[in-house]
């Protein structure tokens, strides 16, 4: 601890120098929380995915529909709790690039599968008791300003009614909260009756179910179950927990992963050689001095650790500037990846990663001034 | 003056190898800068090119009104004969229309790199489909024939999916389908497609309403009278776009998403690229401060030193961005890349390194040289000669 007064007269012997080191680390790490950020966030998009949840869904694609008697059929499997039936609506509110993420469903069967959803009594009951009702999600509720008792206007972009109109007005009864996870409060939910009767065809045709199973542990066994049922049938089933379908769907997007790996191996691989040139440069210049030192009585070790030091508390408070960074920066992303602050995880791993660039840039500086024999540095 | 800034650059230039380790920071730190926005932007450049090969002007497609894609249209089969027939769209010999009533329907087949399910899209297409493609052709195995459950798959089908190689067998819908044959279409989005008997197709999926129907135009000026023919139409409520429309605004939202992600990434990186560079030519005047009083005081004029400095940054910015820029084509160049397109269905897609790409990464590169000597330059030659004479 005596020492860190004279790690932080070393570092600031050059200032310059030091800044622009400095402003490279913090500029990577910043970089870092974003990317890593995103990625993350997409990550617990999935392992929050519940494990009590299965998803049942037609064999060929989860776009081609499964006939509504299936439900009582799927109810009927041993281990099954509650059933809940979703359809694809796709629609956008007032213009095309508002894409909302709209279900009918069944107001009861949806709160059984779903009780991490928080909806008042009462707001419930309107829903059960209005035909048009509709509840959203507080976040998208609060994107467009829609308040109880509104009248929404959606266009589906699939779905056409008997009057040959692709414009469905509902009427907002309740808004909902998660706070287990507020990424689920984007979507909006309706009345399945009112879709079913008044769509112009596909009617009594089902996109998927949603079944909760009594013991997670048994949901392999009970998914084997379900798909068996249907077997050979002009509709077969695919049955997967939530978070085997959610994989499934973001890897289709692309291998968001991969190219976030990609970025950052190259990001840290030029911030070696910056950090790294820095370091070695900081030594050169401190022969003369760090022989002093040893002449004082510093043992090869101790100057070892002081250049690990130096080293070490350059990128750390580098890093800590950029993550902090990030952090503040990230809420912009909201719109885009649905979760609003950066995951804590990445804060750790970004920290871990400073300390990793630390001892690798510093390591090499470090026992060249291990090894300095005192009367050759004091020479030159 | 000139000779003067000849001798210093020349002697700069020459005493680069005993600065190597810090000159390899501004070049190491744009090289890849460079390729990463090189490659981002290539993955976007490679989705719109595939995409707009898709498109020719003289052709049009026709959807539901209000429909975006595709996937979400429905048309019936009065309405598809009512707009084949519609003025506008040229004839064959036999004076039948070029044009092609179609559906998409997605089947999940695992990809050959991961396993995973991937939607793949099956196309149901008329018998006229192959003259209004004329871009379309086998090349390998035979076409389908109808009534048989067969199909053909494009070439980046074949590569990309498990189970679309010529001869395998795809079960779906309580039948066999085999693949018949492969084809190729210039590398558009079609050769990510299976490809089948439209009344065929229609009657595995019990389904008896067409999605789109896709015209070929006598001219690509035929199609103001085409659409307006078709929108004036009570019997009718459609789209009508020309090919080239519809398939550009597919690609709009990746290639925003992707220039978004190139421009934020390679923004930040370059900020850190010029902090390096400056960094290093800050101490590489420092370490010269002696000589360049020295030439100052014997003569030499502050403009020339300012130059020669700027010549040293801004060659070792061309050297990053030369080796940025290779670094893109040789390791994405050509990679294969798919991701979820308008129909919900995989679009696969080659990285595209384009020259007007390397071109945008070279001024990038010299904006960082630029930015990264010209104050350590100026500074350079601001030093009281005096006091840099006697600081050694």
């Amino acid at each position: 601890m005596k020492f860190l007064p004279l790690v932080w007269a070393i570092l600031w012997r050059k200032k310059v120098r030091t800044i622009f080191t400095l402003l490279s680390i913090v500029v990577a790490f910043l970089l870092f929380g974003m990317l890593q950020g995103v990625n993350s966030a997409f990550k617990q998009t999935v392992d929050r995915a519940n494990v009590n949840r299965l998803i049942v869904a037609n064999s060929i694609s989860f776009t081609e529909s499964l006939p509504f008697s299936y439900l009582s059929r799927i109810e009927s499997v041993p281990g099954v709790a509650h059933v809940s039936h979703q359809n694809w609506f796709g629609p956008y509110y007032q213009d095309p690039k508002n894409f909302i993420a709209a279900f009918p469903v069944d107001a009861e069967r949806e709160a059984a599968v779903y009780p991490e959803r928080k909806l008042p009594k009462e707001q419930f009951d309107a829903l059960l008791h209005t035909r048009t009702g509709a509840v959203a999600g507080r976040q998208l509720a609060e994107k467009y300003g829609w308040k109880v008792g509104d009248r929404i206007p959606l266009h589906s972009t699939i779905w056409v009614k008997k009057d040959g109109s692709s414009d469905w007005e509902f009427d907002l009864v309740g808004i909902y909260d998660v706070p287990s996870d507020p990424a689920q409060e984007n979507a909006f939910q309706f009345n399945y009756q009112y879709f079913d009767e008044a769509r112009s065809f596909s009617r009594g045709n089902i996109g998927w179910f949603v079944v909760q199973v009594s013991d997670p542990a048994r949901s392999a066994e009970v998914a084997a179950a379900i798909d068996r049922l249907f077997a050979n049938s002009t509709a077969e089933t695919k049955t997967s927990t939530e978070k085997e379908f959610q994989q499934a769907f973001l890897k289709q997007i692309g291998d968001i992963n991969l190219i976030v790996t990609y970025i950052l191996f190259a990001v840290f691989f030029s911030l070696l050689f910056a950090t790294g040139s820095t370091m070695m440069q900081s030594v050169r210049e401190r022969v003369p001095e760090l022989a002093i030192l040893k002449t004082l009585g510093f043992t090869d070790t101790a100057v070892l650790a002081l250049v690990l030091v130096e080293s070490l508390a350059l990128c750390v408070f580098a890093a800590l500037a950029g993550l902090g960074l990030a952090i503040a920066w990230f809420p912009s992303l909201k719109d885009a990846i649905g979760i609003a602050s950066m995951p804590p995880i990445v804060f750790v791993e970004g920290i871990l990663m400073a300390a990793g660039l630390a001892l690798a840039t510093g390591i090499i500086p470090a026992l060249r001034a291990k090894r300095l024999v005192i009367v050759e540095a004091l020479r030159s | 003056m000139m000779r003067q800034i000849l001798a210093i650059t020349a002697m700069n230039l020459r005493s680069l190898p005993q600065r190597l380790g810090s000159s390899w920071v501004i070049v190491i730190g744009i090289a890849v800068t460079v390729a990463v926005m090189v490659s981002v932007l290539a993955m976007a450049a490679g989705f719109a090119r595939t995409l707009a090969g898709t498109a020719r002007t003289d052709r049009a497609i026709v959807i539901r009104a209000g429909s975006n894609t595709e996937l979400s249209s429905t048309l019936s089969r009065e309405n598809t004969l009512t707009i084949m027939d519609a003025p506008g769209v040229r004839k064959d010999a036999e004076g039948k229309p070029l044009a092609t009533a179609e559906i998409v329907a997605i089947v999940a087949l695992p990809l050959k790199t991961t396993g995973t399910g991937a939607n793949v899209t099956l196309r149901g297409i008329g018998r006229n489909a192959a003259a209004t493609r004329p871009e379309m052709h086998l090349i390998a195995g035979r076409m389908f024939q109808p009534a048989v459950r067969e199909l053909i798959a494009g070439r980046a089908a074949m590569a990309q999916f498990k189970g679309a190689d010529l001869g395998s067998h795809i079960a779906f819908h309580d039948a066999d389908w085999t693949v018949v044959g492969i084809f190729e279409s210039g590398g558009d989005s079609h050769e990510s497609e299976l490809q089948g008997d439209i009344e065929t197709v229609l009657s595995a999926y019990r389904r008896n309403l067409f999605q789109s129907v896709t015209a070929l135009l006598e001219s690509p000026e035929a199609f103001d009278g085409f659409k307006a023919a078709l929108t004036t139409d009570p019997t009718l409520k459609v789209d009508v776009r020309r090919e080239t429309d519809y398939y550009a605004e597919q690609s709009v939202q990746l290639s925003k998403l992707l220039n978004l992600l190139a421009y934020f990434v390679g923004g930040i990186m370059a900020l850190g690229a010029v902090f390096g560079a400056l960094n290093t030519m800050y101490s590489a005047v420092s370490a010269r401060v002696l000589e360049i009083a020295t030439l100052r005081a014997i003569g030499f004029g502050s403009l020339p030193i300012v130059i020669s400095l700027l010549v040293e940054s801004l060659l070792l910015a061309l050297l990053g961005s030369a080796l940025g820029g290779a670094a893109a084509w040789l390791f994405f160049n050509g990679n294969t890349v798919n991701t979820l397109g308008a129909n919900f269905t995989q679009v696969v897609f080659h990285l595209t390194v384009t020259s007007s790409l390397l071109v945008s990464g070279v001024v990038v590169a010299l904006f960082i040289g630029l930015v990264g000597g010209i104050f350590p330059a100026v500074r350079a030659a601001r030093i009281p000669i005096a006091t840099a004479l006697r600081a050694n």
